[in-house]
């Protein structure tokens, strides 16, 4: 023992303390994350904890990618491939709000603020001014940055329920606008938008391609996004925002990070809606809209790009399966939002926690050499 | 129409509403710092009780104002229990739960609560059956009804009810303490869940209350007018400083004044959009309020 307190210093005599510190700092952001990293409240049943073992394994990820993208090889049924795309639409939206609440705990209620936005940018660009459809795409993403340089600048100084409710304002000033404004086309919306070009295709199949490759890489961004350094960042804001300031994160920063990145999800997302839909009205992107992304995100699982994947595919999926009797599923879709953060908080298919495997086991081995000298 | 003391008038009005609805959000805020989004929909609610009394006891009732305190009453005592379950069930056992999770339950009893009611009554909008127009007069160069005069001295009566209920009773000094510490008052021998039960309980009232009036006023109600007004009132209690309920007062006075003035200014479809990017406006330059206080975070 005494040995190995002795080792890591090179300069040996000049004390335990130093060496204990050293190693503190160099260990630092992995312990701490290893405490963040556990779960929102209780133990996870280990059925759920093997079945999101099997969801993160990327060999399965890789085989929903490649089937999505085979969709229209396979049936290239008109109403499967309209459907298919709404879904894949939604994934990213929930993919996109899992930034801001799964990883980094904010809660936003007007996630279809920035949905509107996209949407409306590249329609207006493409509609009025003729603009080839991928050429609004960063122009779309310059409004979408600045809508929440907007919200997010003054509210994220505050108290993470603020931004709730300011969030939820903003989705209603956004849709009230695009009612009122001419050049938005008012309460009737714009139509005629554009595609990205059929490649050859029947047109919807090339929309549909289009979206699967799109969503399926944004998808593999946001779940890398939160393994690196930045989403070890944004768990520990999540759990503990004092500790992390403590620690030397910017939380402002880092949360600004976070709603950044969700706002340009949601645009991009609107682009991909505005090209499928053809046409968009105010009424698209009402709370409803914000509260079913939400749903999705909080039901398949805070935090776990699978299970929000699931979460979103359910969501979007269910009401083509249960037609009619919407206010039945709203109000179903409320209870259960209630029972699952009582019941089960970190969602059906949580988030594993803790560092990924690999990297633990690369950190014994380095260690082991020298435990062995010594 | 845009005379000066008539926009004064109709702001005044419409902040009464306001009030009654932001001192239900800033009363529970105050106590334990929840931000209880259904709380526009206990208004809603409120509104929905208001016409099931009317439609199961109008013939007894008649018409009139009597008719409409004895529904609001009633409306009361069943948006105030509401609110008392509401908390027991949903709230209750999240009380040591993240921050997050309360909120998002927050959101789903809203929806819950909407959509509940949308399947009950029917999505479409219903009519209140109840007459309380009366007559008008001028003053000041601004035309007033009985019915809004009415209104809102029943408003102001409860507000100063309250207002003496916080600040002179037994509950209302436990609440007082609960909400500065509740921890010390568990160690002093307060019943911290019943002060918390009854502080849901004045506030789901006081919100039901309104959604009675409001009803009468507008003469329909429907499952989605809590949603807005929700958002105001809690516009209305982060001007006055939350948690502190005579800036809650305050605030949706201002806000209703600034409504007001805003709608002359830029047309009425602009009127929320006024409201919410003063909320924007208003935290940014001054989040603690006007009669907040600083308030430090606490580890």
């Amino acid at each position: 023992m005494v040995m190995n307190n002795e080792l890591p210093t090179p300069s040996g005599e000049v004390g335990e303390e130093a060496s204990a510190y050293a190693r503190a700092v160099d260990e630092r952001g992995q312990a701490n994350v290893a405490l963040a990293g556990h779960g929102v409240g209780r133990p996870r049943a280990r059925l759920a904890g093997a079945l999101s073992a099997v969801l993160a394994s990327r060999w399965l990820g890789a085989v929903v990618a490649v089937l999505a993208v085979a969709l229209p090889l396979l049936n290239a049924d008109t109403y499967l491939i309209r459907i298919a795309t709404d879904a894949l639409i939604f994934v990213m939206l929930a993919v996109g709000l899992n930034i801001v609440v799964g990883y980094c705990g904010l809660l936003d209620l007007g996630y279809a603020a920035f949905f509107a936005i996209g949407a409306y940018t590249s329609g207006v660009l493409a509609t009025k001014f003729g603009w080839p459809l991928l050429a609004t795409a960063p122009v779309v993403v310059v409004a979408a940055v600045a809508g929440g340089l907007l919200i997010g600048g003054p509210t994220l100084r505050l108290r993470s329920d603020y931004l709730a409710i300011v969030t939820l304002g903003f989705g209603e000033i956004i849709r009230i606008t695009a009612n009122n404004l001419d050049f938005t086309g008012g309460p009737n919306g714009l139509y005629g938008i554009p595609d990205f070009g059929d490649f050859g295709l029947r047109s919807d199949i090339a929309i549909y391609w289009v979206t699967a490759v799109v969503v399926c890489v944004a998808v593999l961004f946001a779940s890398r996004l939160g393994r690196g350094k930045l989403g070890r960042a944004w768990r520990f804001v999540r759990e503990d925002e004092d500790a992390a300031e403590a620690m030397g994160i910017h939380t402002y920063k880092v949360k600004f990070a976070a709603y950044i990145a969700g706002a340009v999800f949601g645009g991009l997302a609107g682009v991909l809606f505005a090209a499928h839909q053809t046409a968009i009205s105010p009424p698209s992107f009402n709370f409803l809209w914000s509260a079913l992304i939400l749903m999705a995100v909080v039901l398949g699982g805070m935090g776990s790009t699978p299970g929000v994947v699931v979460g979103a595919l359910a969501i979007s999926l269910l009401p083509e399966l249960l037609r009619g009797a919407e206010n039945w599923r709203y109000l179903i879709f409320g209870l259960l939002l209630i029972a699952v953060m009582i019941f089960r908080p970190q969602g059906l298919l949580p988030a594993r926690t803790g560092e990924p495997k690999p990297r633990r086991r690369f950190g014994r081995a380095a260690r082991k050499p020298s435990e062995v000298e010594a | 129409m845009h005379n000066l003391a008539q926009l004064v008038f109709n702001g005044l009005f419409v902040g009464s509403f306001y009030a009654l609805v932001a001192l239900g959000y800033s009363m529970v805020y105050g106590i334990i710092k929840l931000l209880n989004f259904a709380h526009g929909d206990i208004y809603m609610l409120g509104a929905f009780a208001g016409l099931t009394t009317l439609s199961l006891g109008s013939g007894a009732l008649g018409g009139g104002f009597l008719a409409l305190l004895v529904i609001m009453l009633v409306a009361m005592l069943a948006t105030g229990t509401f609110g008392v379950v509401l908390e027991r069930v949903a709230y209750r056992p999240l009380r040591n739960a993240p921050r997050l999770s309360v909120l998002i339950t927050a959101v789903g009893a809203s929806f819950a609560l909407e959509y509940g009611i949308a399947v009950a009554y029917g999505p479409n909008p219903r009519v209140y059956q109840i007459g309380v127009s009366g007559g008008a007069f001028e003053f000041a160069g601004a035309r007033l009804t009985y019915a809004q005069l009415a209104m809102m001295a029943v408003a102001v009566v409860l507000m100063v009810a309250l207002d003496a209920l916080v600040r002179r009773t037994r509950t209302g000094r436990a609440m007082r303490a609960v909400a500065l510490d509740p921890k010390a008052c568990l160690l002093m021998g307060i019943n911290v869940d019943r002060v918390i039960s009854r502080t849901f309980f004045l506030g789901s009232a006081l919100a039901g209350a309104a959604g009675v009036m409001a009803g009468a006023y507008y003469g329909k109600v429907d499952f989605l007018m809590g949603f807005t007004i929700g958002l105001k009132a809690f516009t209305a209690a982060v001007i006055g400083g939350i948690g502190n309920m005579r800036g809650a007062v305050l605030g949706a006075l201002v806000l209703g004044l600034l409504e007001s003035f805003g709608v002359a200014l830029f047309g009425s479809q602009w009127r929320d959009v006024f409201a919410f990017a003063f909320l924007i406006l208003f935290l940014t330059l001054r989040p603690t309020g006007l009669l907040g206080e600083r308030v430090t975070e606490r580890v």
